[in-house]
């Protein structure tokens, strides 16, 4: 067994919050710049312009790219050869939440009580944590912090069997329609079908950490997201939702088998903010 | 076209606003989202005095990131203002000029709108560090307890917006939306 101490945990966390705060992944900067010049709207050119000027400026002056700094998400693979020493390996996780969103000069955006007081909890804890356990001795942590307007968006359907491709376009496009400018096109469309409610949502989430420019290994399912791609496009939601042929960046599909009666469809949107960072111990 | 447009508005100010202007705001704005909308809300129903004189005033649907050192404020995009659309209608009702924000909003807003004549504007939402520069001054003015969510006094200098909604109710979301969408064959 190979020992990895708490706090080593808890200074990557740390790290990782700040750093997927300031710095724009570059697969999604080359990605806004593709749209730019393909974009035939000139007030949505301008805004994809401004999009990446603000990157540019969060990048040099440590600055975060947006004020919804999110809660805090984090996918694990914790390695089965590993043992977590020197005390409790979730709290080691909400520790380097607050320290790396009180020293980043993160917005803390978590209220307690959600549906009475919603008093901020101040410092942005707990973290959401979905650990995988994979053979090895390392632990890999990937961040995604979530900001509230795109995550509002998100969609689950407990769609029957019998729709097909069909209903799953129907599902996607008409919330995508619906959710028009509210988050922040262009957007990222993270689709997850099959499992159940709670993995479906899971894969939808997960789909959203793929670099963009990659497609589903099954040609099958890769010719959706190309197909549905093209569709939520041609809505001319746009830019800002200012109308134009940039409304998505991305679909990302990831399946898993599905019970006999059911083909739950999931649908999680990130906005063009789409932060993730990853760490190996 | 571009507009430069000084705060605190007026109805004839907003009379020259057209859905679709690119406009550069300066002067004092005031930030409020979510639980401070609430709040004043609820003043206004018990018949209190507002914590601030909201007559032609600007709310922007924000909560910003805090200052670094040597910063005004912190990164600062707006939010989605649908989440306000309960509380809008009376704050026009009583005087508020101008809501800036992003997202759609709903009829009865856009109906207030053109009866008190008011306008919307979009910030570019994600933009927060870009928009944080054309903030020159910040002060928490009320709710502090509220954190982030608190209502500061803004002094901006050519603030960049876009009128999505004026007070004749055009809205750009519809009109860019029909130009550039390609409908199945």
């Amino acid at each position: 067994m190979r020992e990895i101490n708490v706090s080593e945990i808890t200074d990557v966390v740390t790290k990782l919050c700040i750093d997927a705060n300031y710095y724009l992944p570059e697969d999604v900067r080359k990605a806004l710049e593709g749209a730019m010049e393909k974009e035939e709207s000139e007030l949505g050119k301008e805004i994809l312009g401004d999009i990446l000027k603000n990157a540019e400026i969060a990048r040099a002056n440590q600055v975060p790219i947006c004020q919804d700094t999110g809660l805090a998400v984090f996918f694990v693979e914790l390695g089965q050869d590993v043992s977590v020493v020197g005390g409790d390996f979730n709290e080691a996780f909400d520790e380097g939440v607050r320290r790396g969103y009180e020293d980043g000069y993160l917005r803390k955006s978590t209220v307690d009580d959600p549906y009475l007081v919603r008093k901020n909890v101040g410092d942005n804890t707990p973290a959401i944590i979905h650990v995988k356990i994979v053979p090895g001795d390392k632990i890999k942590i990937i961040i995604a912090p979530k900001g509230g307007g795109s995550e509002n968006m998100s969609a689950l359907g407990m769609l029957t069997p019998s729709v097909g491709v069909k209903g799953i376009k129907k599902f996607v496009l008409e919330n995508v329609e619906k959710a028009g400018s509210n988050p922040c096109p262009p957007i990222i469309i993270g689709i997850g079908v099959g499992g159940t409610i709670e993995k479906v949502t899971l894969l939808a989430k997960q789909a959203l950490l793929r670099t963009l420019g990659e497609y589903n290994p099954n040609p099958e399912v890769a010719k959706l997201e190309k197909e549905l791609l093209e569709e939520v496009n041609n809505l001319g939601i746009g830019p800002q939702g200012f109308g134009g042929r940039t409304t998505a960046l991305a679909v990302h599909i990831e399946t898993t088998p599905a019970h006999i009666a059911s083909m739950p469809v999931a649908m999680n949107v990130q906005c063009h903010v789409a932060r993730h960072k990853e760490a190996v111990i | 076209m571009l507009k430069i447009v000084n705060t605190p508005l007026t109805k004839e100010i907003v009379y020259t606003l057209k859905a679709g202007d690119r406009v550069l705001l300066n002067g004092v704005i005031y930030t409020g989202r979510d639980a401070a909308h609430k709040r004043l809300f609820e003043m206004i129903e018990r018949g209190e005095k507002l914590p601030i004189d909201i007559k032609d005033q600007t709310i922007y649907y924000v909560g910003p990131c805090p200052a670094k050192p040597g910063q005004a404020i912190g990164s600062a995009g707006p939010t989605t203002s649908g989440r306000m659309d309960d509380y809008s209608p009376l704050l026009l009702d009583h005087g508020l000029r101008g809501m800036i924000g992003k997202g759609l909003r709903r009829k009865d807003v856009i109906d207030s709108m053109i009866v008190n004549d008011c306008v919307y504007f979009a910030a570019i939402g994600g933009a927060g560090a870009l928009l944080a520069q054309a903030v020159k001054e910040a002060e928490v003015v009320a709710f502090e307890d509220l954190g982030p969510e608190a209502i500061y006094k803004l002094t901006v200098e050519n603030f960049p917006v876009t009128v999505i909604i004026d007070n004749k109710g055009n809205d750009l979301y519809t009109i860019g939306k029909e130009i550039y969408q390609r409908k199945p064959e």
